[in-house]
């Protein structure tokens, strides 16, 4: 108990005093899965809205494979982003292994079907004679898609916060494609697991509620968006 | 109508099959500019999906649709004949926004700038009585509110066309009143084509010039409302005219333009011309029907009389629906006034009778 006591004072002190090295893992954290999110949300909202809107021969089977995909563990992901950006692999060409990059691409991966998944799901339930009515007011297929984004908006920043969510938290992906660099590659997660490892319970601490703070704001600052246009 | 001949729709060889089942066939159907008509039918003959064709909402069918006599896909896209017209259906399906946002949003895709946009959208608000409405949430209103609201962002981007699919009847009747006067109103001042399929006997009245009555995917009829409510051409219509007793028989003779019918063991005379021997529909208005008592002589111009036991009596409004079974169920309409004159009571013998003039045979 008294362990715990001790690392939370150590941990604020710590916040308080802007430890640079802190800060940099904690701009880094964020510029990462950030990156990544919008990524997703580019990636997954457009192929999502694609799947969702037409009909196709095998659909369900694409559906629940992204289905599937929205649980890929993170260790897996790494592995195979590993294996593609390594020296000899298809994108070794690239040079971006241990590199932020290598964290991005392999966050974009693991976020990517789920921002797609709760997509489909989202403008599934809209009603189909929505979207007559919306060409029955002269939508272009554009303007259509549009106004179905709109009114899917509430899931659709479920969506995002899910997909950062799901991205600032993962450890497995960003050790492995990362490699943990100090004051390179070194993110929140990987920092907390490797002082853990050195028995530095206060800085892990630390970097634990910095994690949970960033998380928090994140979803704070899109939930504010959402209920704002749930009680319009 | 416009002064111009070429009807302002015009649907040629539609089809629409699936397999051995037709769902729609319109050989040809136009419709003028000005023009207020009524689909009507029983559930499933197809006057939704009519609907959506005429409005180019549903592409599989084989067929020619002409817009002033521009065929769509042809010499006019789709979408620029989709930006001629607008559409409502039976739920409002607002979207998750204002009251005015959503009466903007048509306006908003044919790309009008904001000042234009608040001076139309203030204006239909007006004309449908919502304008207190404006920045309301479309998910706080009731249900007449709502379809104010589709009404009103239907109409405000001045289409040539509008089609409604069973607009009101999932309202209650005195706001479905309301609502009909407001859309007669509009559709007179913006000399909009309006269509509509409905299910309502006063909507179909007050709001159009003509009817077409479709069963199983095929135009039966088509008429002014009159026609189409005196001369039913078959049961569906006869009871969405208001007809309440309608009997099958066979045709026994033909004398010069009066037919006699055998219903049961009754003999009905009308006036019509279906050949002895053929299976024919006899269609009787309550309101045609005389009742009396039995110890009184029949009505020399009437040429059906018979008696019958009072089933049943319902109240309702200024009359009482009077149910008799003559060997053969009638319906008549007695006024309070009568009925009490009668002293009618359930189970009472009667006499009723009705003029070969006011039957309507349907031949089958």
């Amino acid at each position: 108990m008294e362990l715990i006591l001790e690392g939370i004072i150590k941990a604020i002190k710590l916040l308080f005093s802007l430890d640079r090295e802190i800060m940099d893992i904690t701009i880094l954290s964020f510029k990462v899965s950030g990156i990544a999110t919008l990524i997703s949300v580019a990636i997954g909202v457009s192929t999502g809205t694609l799947i969702a809107l037409n009909e196709f021969f095998g659909k369900r089977i694409v559906v629940s494979l992204v289905n599937t995909a929205m649980g890929l563990p993170p260790v897996v992901v790494g592995l195979f982003v590993t294996i593609f950006l390594w020296r000899n692999g298809p994108f070794g060409f690239l040079g971006i292994l241990y590199t932020p990059y290598a964290i991005i691409v392999a966050q974009s991966v693991i976020a990517t079907p789920i921002i797609t998944g709760i997509t489909i799901a989202a403008i599934q339930q809209i009603p189909k004679k929505l979207r007559l009515q919306i060409l029955g007011l002269g939508a272009s297929r554009m303007q259509m898609v549009w106004m179905l984004l709109k009114e899917a908006r509430l899931s659709l920043l479920a969506a995002v916060m899910a997909g950062f969510g799901g991205v600032i938290s993962e450890i497995g992906a960003s050790i492995m494609v990362g490699g943990n660099i100090k004051g390179y590659t070194r993110v929140l997660t990987t920092a907390t697991v490797m002082e853990t490892g050195k028995g530095n319970f206060d800085t892990a601490i630390a970097l634990s509620i910095i994690l949970l703070l960033l998380a928090y704001f994140i979803n704070l600052i899109l939930t504010h968006i959402q209920q704002r246009g749930h009680s319009r | 109508m416009e002064k111009s001949d070429i009807p302002i729709l015009r649907a040629k060889d539609v089809l629409i099959d699936r397999g051995e089942l037709t769902i729609l066939k319109v050989s040809e159907l136009n419709i003028n500019g000005g023009e207020a008509l009524s689909i009507i039918g029983p559930n499933g003959a197809g006057k939704s999906t009519l609907l959506k064709v005429l409005s180019h909402l549903f592409k599989n069918f084989s067929g020619r649709l002409f817009f002033k006599g521009l065929e769509v896909g042809k010499d006019i896209s789709p979408f620029e004949y989709r930006r001629k017209i607008s559409m409502v259906f039976q739920e409002p399906l607002l979207f998750n926004t204002t009251v005015f946002e959503n009466v903007a949003t048509g306006l908003r895709f044919r790309r009008f700038n904001r000042e234009e946009i608040r001076k139309i959208v203030y204006e239909h608000l007006e004309r449908f009585g919502i304008a207190h409405l404006s920045m309301r949430s479309a998910r706080s209103l009731s249900g007449g509110e709502a379809q104010r609201v589709s009404l009103a962002r239907a109409f405000a981007v001045y289409p040539e066309i509008i089609f409604l699919d069973e607009p009101f009847s999932s309202l209650d009747k005195p706001t479905r009143d309301a609502l009909i006067e407001d859309l007669e109103r509009n559709i007179k001042d913006l000399k909009t084509t309006a269509i509509f399929a409905t299910h309502d006997r006063d909507e179909t009245l007050r709001l159009s010039h003509r009817v077409i009555v479709m069963d199983k995917g095929e135009i039966v009829q088509d008429g002014t409302p009159e026609e189409v409510m005196h001369y039913p051409c078959n049961e569906f219509v006869a009871s969405f005219a208001g007809v309440e007793t309608i009997l099958s028989g066979i045709v026994e003779k033909n004398e010069g333009g009066v037919v006699t019918v055998s219903v049961a063991d009754a003999h009905i005379h009308a006036i019509g011309d279906i050949a002895p021997n053929r299976k024919a529909i006899v269609c009787i208005k309550p309101e045609d029907i005389i009742l009396y008592p039995v110890s009184e002589r029949p009505q020399s111009s009437a040429r059906n009389t018979f008696t019958g036991t009072i089933t049943r009596i319902v109240p309702s409004g200024f009359y009482q629906k009077v149910y008799l079974n003559c060997g053969f169920p009638l319906v008549a309409y007695v006024t309070n006034n009568s009925a009490m004159t009668l002293g009618l009571s359930e189970g009472m013998e009667i006499k009723a009778s009705f003029k070969a003039t006011s039957v309507h045979v349907i031949g089958q």
